[in-house]
This record gives structure tokens, sequence and C-alpha cells, in this order.
């Protein structure tokens, strides 16, 4: 597809602009998403054992960002969790490019270790697990917003990044594969509804 | 001004637009043996590099979020074939204080037949004759037997399936047949059969059958992202190409119309544009004419084509030009249904939209509103997207295995319903040049103004309680979120939310009202023609693209005649 006056210079500026109004890339997503894609191979390639270099978050806080995620959408017996579904680097391309995003998600995430600080001397990552369980039983519902209404900050970052997990887990292959999604296939006639009870 | 290039060829004809109405005219007036040009505002389409059918989410590093997420909070989508979108830079658009227009605008050969509904309805006999019904807006100078013949040549010519159900409100066309029901119409289906609202097989512009030359649908249920096969209708892979096999048709890409020129007999002789890729200002000449830019941007470059012989804009000594601008009536709302979450898994995608669909069934009884709508539904175990768990998450809260559960016990078990009816045309709504802005090519842009009327919220009205009706019957949950009050009363859609712009450039018997005569043909200017949605009268509660392409058709071939007889 040609675009005409739109260069390969343009496509990496409108990336670091990410969605502001005046972006170019409201008339390119395609050639932009290619080249974040090919960004993001060839940056996998290049790093060992396919580490991943956060384009936003800095490295503790990616750390703190993989184990929330991790926490919303563990591993089970059916499926691996939020780290193996790509989910937190999802979740760090899309914040590199939102400056809203960077506001709720890094934002919430230096909250959440100021509460941890305050609440028991240790950022997120070095309380006990049983200290991390009790602030995010805190912040995982709106409810407890209305016994201690300086929680809201928490609930509204948790609310949003458990949105965003859900997306990078459930559209990763693990997590289609989860829900047992069957489809994106070629056929030449469509079956229709298998017999079902009720239905 | 720089030195203006022009073309010393002579074109039999000038198409603006290569969406439904540009690209049916181009097929027919080439076969038709003119030489014709088109001119369209964006890029030329390549379905094997821009196409992202088959395509995983997690294989893009967005998976569909698009860049910084935006694909979450706005109607685009990463998926989506390219290059529609509501805001486009450096081509701006206003609305007036207490109006909130979105104008969703496709520059790209094809326009937005890359990635429409594909929904395919014909208007029926009684809306081309409302007024005389009702006594509200005007009835059409044409009537459904005019139509007809070339809604056949469509069908025929693009591929429509649906079936035979001789309902007054939805005439039948010629169809393919239809795709065997998922399990989320045949449970809607059940409970419209108990309330006696008729849900029949939907009617899409989408093949079931091999059709003259192109491969059937292969039911990945992506037709949005545009498909690689054709195999379901756009301009650009259905249209276009017999144009070009013809020998006589120049497409001319990135070609942004600035406006329409005429000699000094009021005959118009000329478009002048900008080069996008070069910024050059060009003229291309003709002997007619075809704006099909779609509705607003077609009455946009008539309002802005003034001289001394038209100093309101070119075909509009009326005046009307702008006026009479509707979108169709939208609101929506879901139901959830446990019995869903007893199916096993199994491929639920068919085509890229709805096998059946609820067509107007209350045309032969007293509403509180006039006019009617239909019903479009979805849901089931499609390929999972970004956002789709929103609610579900903000519903069950937490974290941990068991929000991993929920999330895939309700997987598939929810069905949406939106409402798509008729506007009537009121004093409050039109759009106009306006006087204050220009885009990067300083061509003068275009002003909404936008107001339902009560007959459209009560409509609305109507729509939410059905949809509860139906989710209630079927043993469902109802989950809407619209409130009677408010800024969008019953979720009542914004204007232009729907993409159903139309009525700008009408047409009518009497000049003096109307910009073009019942040929589609400028009462003001015989060498000049519309053929997108602009010329519509009404806009009835069906989707335009099928009767756009009609429109055209028969605009065409009335072109056609008269070049033959040397009137042009």
């Amino acid at each position: 597809m040609s675009i005409g006056p739109v260069s390969r210079r343009d496509v990496l500026k409108s990336l670091s602009i990410g969605a502001a109004a005046s972006s170019v890339l409201r008339v390119i997503p395609l050639q932009a998403a290619e080249y974040a894609h090919h960004m993001i191979s060839s940056e996998k390639a290049a790093s060992k054992a396919g580490a991943y270099t956060p384009k936003f978050f800095p490295q503790q806080q990616y750390k703190t960002l993989q184990a929330l995620c991790q926490t919303i959408f563990p591993a089970d017996a059916d499926s691996g969790g939020a780290i193996e579904a790509g989910a937190p680097e999802f979740i760090d391309l899309l914040t590199s490019e939102n400056p809203q995003y960077q506001l709720t998600l890094g934002g919430g995430l230096m909250w959440l270790d100021s509460v941890c600080l305050d609440r028991h001397g240790n950022a997120y990552l070095e309380c006990t697990a049983q200290q991390q369980t009790e602030i995010l039983d805190c912040i995982a519902y709106r409810k407890t917003i209305v016994q201690d209404a300086s929680l809201s900050q928490g609930v509204a970052f948790f609310a949003f990044l458990r949105n965003l997990t859900a997306d990078g887990f459930f559209t990763s292959k693990i997590g289609i594969q989860y829900l047992g999604y069957i489809g994106n296939g070629f056929l030449t006639e469509f079956p229709g509804c298998p017999p079902v009870p009720g239905v | 001004m720089p030195q203006v290039i022009r073309s010393p060829k002579v074109y039999d004809v000038c198409i603006i637009g290569s969406g439904a109405g540009g690209g049916t005219a181009a097929k027919v007036l080439s076969e038709g043996g003119l030489n014709v040009a088109m001119l369209e505002a964006g890029p030329t389409l390549n379905p094997s590099k821009d196409y992202k059918e088959h395509v995983w989410p997690y294989a893009l590093p967005h998976r569909g979020a698009d860049i910084g997420g935006r694909a979450r909070h706005e109607l685009n989508g990463e998926f989506l074939a390219p290059n529609g979108f509501w805001e486009i830079e450096g081509e701006p658009y206003t609305s007036a204080p207490g109006s909130d227009f979105h104008w969703f605008r496709s520059r790209i050969e094809g326009g937005r037949t890359n990635h429409w509904g594909r929904i395919a309805l014909r208007i029926a006999p009684a809306d081309f004759k409302a007024r005389s019904r009702d006594g509200l807006g005007d009835d059409w100078p044409i009537s459904y037997e005019d139509l007809a013949p070339y809604y056949d040549k469509v069908d025929s010519f693009v591929g429509v399936f649906g079936t035979k159900e001789n309902i007054p409100s939805a005439p039948d066309g010629m169809f393919l047949p239809p795709p065997r029901p998922r399990c989320t119409e045949t449970l809607v289906k059940k409970a419209c059969d108990h309330l006696n609202i008729l849900c029949v097989p939907s009617r899409m512009a989408i093949l079931t059958k091999p059709l003259n030359g192109r491969a059937p649908c292969h039911y990945c249920a992506q037709c949005g992202r545009g498909c690689i096969s054709a195999s379901n209708f756009s301009s650009s892979q259905v249209m276009i190409p017999p144009a070009q096999a013809t020998g006589r048709f120049t497409l001319i890409a990135n070609a942004m119309a600035r406006e329409i020129v005429v000699n000094k007999d009021g005959h118009a002789q000329a478009v002048s544009y900008i080069d996008k890729t070069t910024h050059q200002e060009m003229r291309i000449h003709a002997k007619a004419f075809v704006v099909a830019a779609s509705a607003c941007e077609s009455a946009r470059l008539l309002l802005n084509s003034r001289s001394t012989l038209f100093p309101n804009g070119l075909a509009n000594s009326s005046g009307v030009v702008g006026r009479y601008l509707t979108d169709s009536v939208g609101t929506n709302a879901s139901g959830y249904f446990p019995q869903l979450a007893a199916v096993a898994p199994h491929n639920h995608d068919g085509v890229g939209g709805m096998h059946m669909y609820m067509p107007w069934w209350k045309f032969d009884r007293k509403n509180d509103f006039p006019r009617g709508y239909h019903i479009e539904f979805g849901g089931g175990r499609h390929m999972p997207g970004v956002g789709q768990f929103d609610e579900m998450c903000e519903e069950t809260e937490g974290y941990g295995v068991s929000l991993k559960q929920k999330c895939r016990s309700t997987y598939g078990t929810f069905i949406g319903f939106s409402g798509r009816g008729e506007m009537i045309p009121n004093p409050d709504t039109y759009c106009e040049i306006d006087p204050d802005v220009v885009d990067k090519w300083g061509i003068p842009v275009l002003r909404f103004h936008f107001a339902w009327s009560d007959n459209e919220i009560k409509m609305a009205k109507d729509m939410q309680e059905t949809f509860r009706a139906i989710v209630e019957e079927a043993g469902g949950t109802f989950y809407g979120r619209a409130k009677p009050e408010g800024k969008s009363p019953y979720g009542i859609s914004d204007g232009g939310e729907i993409i159903h712009e139309l009525g700008t450039v009408r047409m009518g018997d009497d000049p003096k009202t109307s910009a073009l005569n019942k040929n589609c043909q400028a009462h003001d200017v015989k060498n000049l023609f519309v053929a997108d949605g602009a010329c519509f009268v009404s806009g009835p509660e069906k989707n335009p693209t099928l009767s756009i392409m009609a429109l055209s058709w028969r605009t065409s071939e009335y072109l056609l005649d008269q070049a033959k007889k040397g009137e042009i």
C-alpha cells in the first residue's frame, strides 16, 4: 500500500508520540503495527533467551507488573498464566505509547509500593506473601472503598490492570486454547449449531 | 497559487469516489463503452498485503488493541480493513455547539465498502411513499418498481444470501442460500417465535456459492478485516476489476477533489484536485461527472464549487445541499444466556456477521413513533479479542484462578442486540461549510449540526423494551445500561455513529426543493450526477449500501443512454 509522503521516520516519530491526536499514526496504523512487530521480534532475537527489555516501565516496576499480572491470571492445571501468555510485554508496549496508561499504571504501581512501605516498611515485591494478599484483597474489590476511601486510586488502578491482563491472557495462544475457541479456519460448509438440549 | 497541471485528455466521464456508488458507476459506464476516470482521495488497495485475514491476535504485538490501546476506546479495530477513521490527520470537520457528530471516512480504493457490515437490504415499496402515509418528510420521486430491476442486477452481480419471506417491510431479492444458524441464533429465533417477532435469515452480500469467478465464503467470520478471496462484496474487489478489464478505465489514487469547475454555459467541465503525493494542483476534464464521494463529502464538494453562475455552490439553486441529513437511529443492549455455557466447544465462526435478523415486524399496527426499525444481533464463541472480558472482570472483581475460570465459563454466553431505525429529517440537522476552517489542502471543511427529535427517542425506547423482552423470553439475563434521561436517552447513538449518512443532495421532482431529478441528475447542471447516499429522500431502516448500488446502476444506465443520444 502506498501512503504518500509518510516515511519510516514518521512511523518512528509517531510511535513515540503515541495516541496523541496530532499523531500521523491515524492514517498509517498498518505500517506502524508492522514496524513495531518487526522491532519487537528483532529485539527478542537479539537478546539471549528471548528476554524482554521493557519500553516504558523501569526494570523494578516491570517486575512488580509481572508479579501482579501472574497473580491476576495464575498458571493452573489447565493452562499457563499471564506471564507465559505475554501479558506484561503487551501491557508495557501499549503503555509506552499512551500517556494516560502511563499515569494510571505507572502511577498505580508507585501508589502500591508507597502504601506497602507505609504499612509494612517494604515495597510490594519485598512484602511477605500474606502482606501481598492482604493489600490485593483491599484493592481488588470496589466495596473496600466504603470502609477506606483512601484505597480508591488503588481500586481504579487494579481494575484497569485486570482488564488489560485479561486482554493479554485471552488473546494469547494459551489463553485462546484455555477458552476452547475453535475456528479461524477454512470450511467449505458451515455446520451450524450442534444438537444441544435447551438451545 | 502554483501552476495548475491540466491533463490534455478529455474523458467521457469523471467519477469522484470509489466506494459502493462510484464503483458501480465505473463498472456500468466503462462496460457501456465510455472512457472513465475515477478520482480516489486515498491510496490503491492491495488485499494480499493490506488485509489481516486469519491473523491470530497474538501474531501482532498490540493483539488487536492497536497503538496505545486505542482500539479499546474507539470503534476502530487494528484488524479492520485499512484506512477508515473517525479522525483523519490534517482533514478535520467541526460540530456546531451542542451537536456531537461523528464522521467516519475511508480514504482508500473501495472506500467504506472494504469493511462495511455487508448487510444488504432493499428499501420497501411503502418506504418510498412514506409521506403519503404519515405526512412526515417527503416521498421519493421514484417507486420500488422503478428501482427493483436494478436491485435484481446488483443482487445477481455481487451475490446476496437470504430467503424469500414475503414480508412487506423487507422485499425479497435474488438470493443465494443462507448459511445455517449458529446456536445463538437458534436460541433467539425460538424466543422471537414465542413473541411473534419476525426473525429470518439475514440478507448479506457474502457468497455462499461461487459467483462470477469469485470463490464462496470459507466461514472464518472475518469479513470486517477484508476478504482475500473476495467472497464478500467490496467495490475495490468486485466493481473496479471489471471496469479495469474494459481498458477504458483510469483510477487516479491520492486525488483529493477541491471543486468542480463550470464553463460559461453552466456545464461542468473539469474537476480540480490535489495530488496528495506531490501536493500538486491538478485538473481533469470530462464531458460528464458522477459525484460519489459519500453523502457528506459530496455535499462538501458541491458547496465548495462556487462560481459567478453558482454563488451558493454547484447544483444548489434550491439551497438544499447539505440539508435533510440523516443517520440511522441506533441503540444496543445485551443478554447473558447461561444455557449457552452447556454447549460444547465447536466452530461457531460462520460468515462475518449475523446469519439471522429481525426485520421490521410492526408495520401493520399503530406505534407511538413513526416508521420502523430492524434488529441485528450476534455473540457466542467467536475469536476472543481485546476488551471482551472488561465487563466480566468488572462484575466478578478479585483475581486468581477463580476469576480465570469465571471468564472461561461465561465465554460465548453473551448475545448483543442493536436496533437500526429510520430518522425523519429535521431542520436542526444539516452540514454546511465552516466559515473559519480549512483542511491541510486548503479546502474549507464541513460543520455539522445534529439533533434527534422525539420520534427517534421513542423509537430507541421501543428498541430497548424489545431487546429486554427477547432476552427474558429466551431465559437470559438482560444487560442494558441505557437510561431514559441524560445526553443519550435510551442509549440512542450520537449522530453519524451508525455511519449511515444520507440525504444531503436529495432527489425530487421540484427543482425548488431538491437538487437532483429522479435520475439523480442535477436540476441545474445537466452533465452532473450524484451516485452515493446523498441522493436519498429518506433514510429507511435499511442499511443503505445495496440501495446506493442499485441507484448508481440506474443513474449510470440513464447517463449511458443520454450519452448515446448525444444529450451529454
